[in-house]
């Protein structure tokens, strides 16, 4: 039986990746960000999952406004690098997971969930950077992906409730695949952080610090926080964490929190990576 | 549609919703087309010529020719969008944000390296719709 034994949940800044394209991290001003991912790196090599679920937001790049689906799932067998308006980022091809996908797709859609289905799509730094953040540089990714996008773009976003409820879905349906897998899932986005306009550049540490500890004590209470007081409280752009409701309600209700770091800046925003372990037993 | 959001009452946020899509699209897609090398090479050797092929209007034109990134976002630009114009002037993210906020580059760097924008004081437009006696304190912003 296939088993999500582990979710992370990490911010997806391009900056992170182009810090770690461009070989400065280890300048003064991402040393303390980037020295900070190195406990998340070991644990995830130790752990040594066989696939990853990444549940991300596209950034105008597979998608335009063209056709917006409010939740996708990938499942083809690779996905290019997305040139997001500067060439793509130099990181290795995407490998899917088009079986378990394909049972996903399927066990979502009877399950009630709507999911769009993508043969072919670029990824993004929505994608890459969590993997880059988790992984370090390796030649080829350690593990296959697939990705799971969510609609943060086009107001509004499904609600943090819908996004937990999918998650709860997802491992239902990992939980019928019929083959031995480890699973971990990936939330991206978030923490606070305001992209656009005069307000551009908010940070509120007290409600990323709040989120984080409810992730772990008391997720469903976090799924009632309505888009509004995301966008008021953790900025415009800080409704991304939406998304990490998809990763925690794919988790056990009792989580063990195995790592934590948070760090301002990362550019614009608050980056925040928490790492969760589901106390059944693998 | 037409009916007052409760996020119009967050200042400085231009979200993104029905009706600035329904405004912005052709803007948008002209802005998506620079994903492409050789629109970008294109827009930057004749950005009017290149914008012919859109159907922006003329205020949409004007934004972008000049470079008003807030007021493209008055216009129904979206900012994962308009910053695509950005990344071909070789700008940054934090490069746009500063500008829109209306601070220079370094004012704006040190404002996030202290911390970032506080929420205190930049929850509402006006202090009497903020809920409580907490809220309504109506602080400077930092940087």
């Amino acid at each position: 039986m296939a088993k999500i034994v582990a979710g992370i949940a990490c911010s997806h800044v391009p900056a992170i990746g182009i810090a770690m394209d461009r070989g400065t991290t280890g300048t003064p001003y991402w040393e303390p960000l980037f020295r900070g991912y190195t406990p998340a790196r070991d644990w995830l090599a130790k752990l040594a999952p066989d696939v990853a679920i990444v549940v991300y937001n596209d950034h105008a790049n597979a998608f335009s406004l063209e056709i917006v689906p409010t939740f996708l799932i990938g499942v083809a067998d690779k996905f290019p690098i997305a040139d997001e308006g500067f060439g793509p980022r130099p990181v290795p091809t995407v490998l899917g997971s088009p079986k378990l996908a394909w049972h996903l797709a399927e066990s979502l859609i009877l399950d009630e969930f709507d999911m769009t289905i993508a043969n072919e799509m670029p990824v993004d730094h929505g994608l890459t950077v969590p993997l880059s953040v988790t992984c370090g540089q390796p030649a080829q990714w350690p593990f296959p992906v697939i990705p799971i996008c969510v609609n943060v773009v086009q107001y509004p976003p499904p609600t943090g409730a819908r996004c937990f409820k999918l998650g709860s879905a997802i491992r239902r349906a990992v939980e019928k695949f019929d083959q031995d897998v480890k699973v971990v899932i990936y939330g991206t986005g978030g923490m606070s952080h305001q992209l656009q306009g005069e307000r551009a550049g908010l940070i509120n540490r007290q409600f990323d610090t709040a989120f984080l500890d409810g992730l772990t004590k008391d997720p469903l209470a976090l799924t009632r926080i309505a888009h509004t007081e995301y966008m008021r409280e953790a900025g415009s752009e800080g409704i991304e964490l939406v998304m990490w409701h998809v990763m925690r309600g794919a988790l056990d209700d009792k989580v063990t929190e195995v790592y934590r770091h948070y760090h301002v800046p990362a550019s614009n925003t608050a980056a925040g990576l928490l790492i969760l372990e589901n106390r059944s037993p693998a | 549609m037409n009916q007052p959001r409760d996020y119009d009452s967050i200042p400085g946020t231009y979200v993104y919703d029905a009706e600035r899509g329904r405004v912005g699209y052709a803007l948008n897609m002209f802005c998506m087309s620079l994903n492409k090398v050789e629109n970008r090479r294109s827009f930057k050797e004749n950005p009017s010529a290149y914008l012919d092929r859109f159907a922006l209007n003329s205020e949409q034109r004007r934004t972008v020719l000049e470079r008003d990134w807030l007021g493209m976002l008055k216009v129904g630009g979206n900012i994962y969008y308009t910053i695509k114009i950005a990344f071909c002037d070789g700008l940054t993210f934090q490069d746009v944000a500063g500008m829109m906020s209306g601070v220079s580059k370094d004012a704006y760097a040190r404002m996030m390296l202290a911390g970032g924008r506080s929420p205190e004081g930049n929850r509402y437009k006006n202090a009497a719709d903020a809920p409580g006696p907490t809220a309504a304190s109506q602080e400077p912003d930092r940087g």
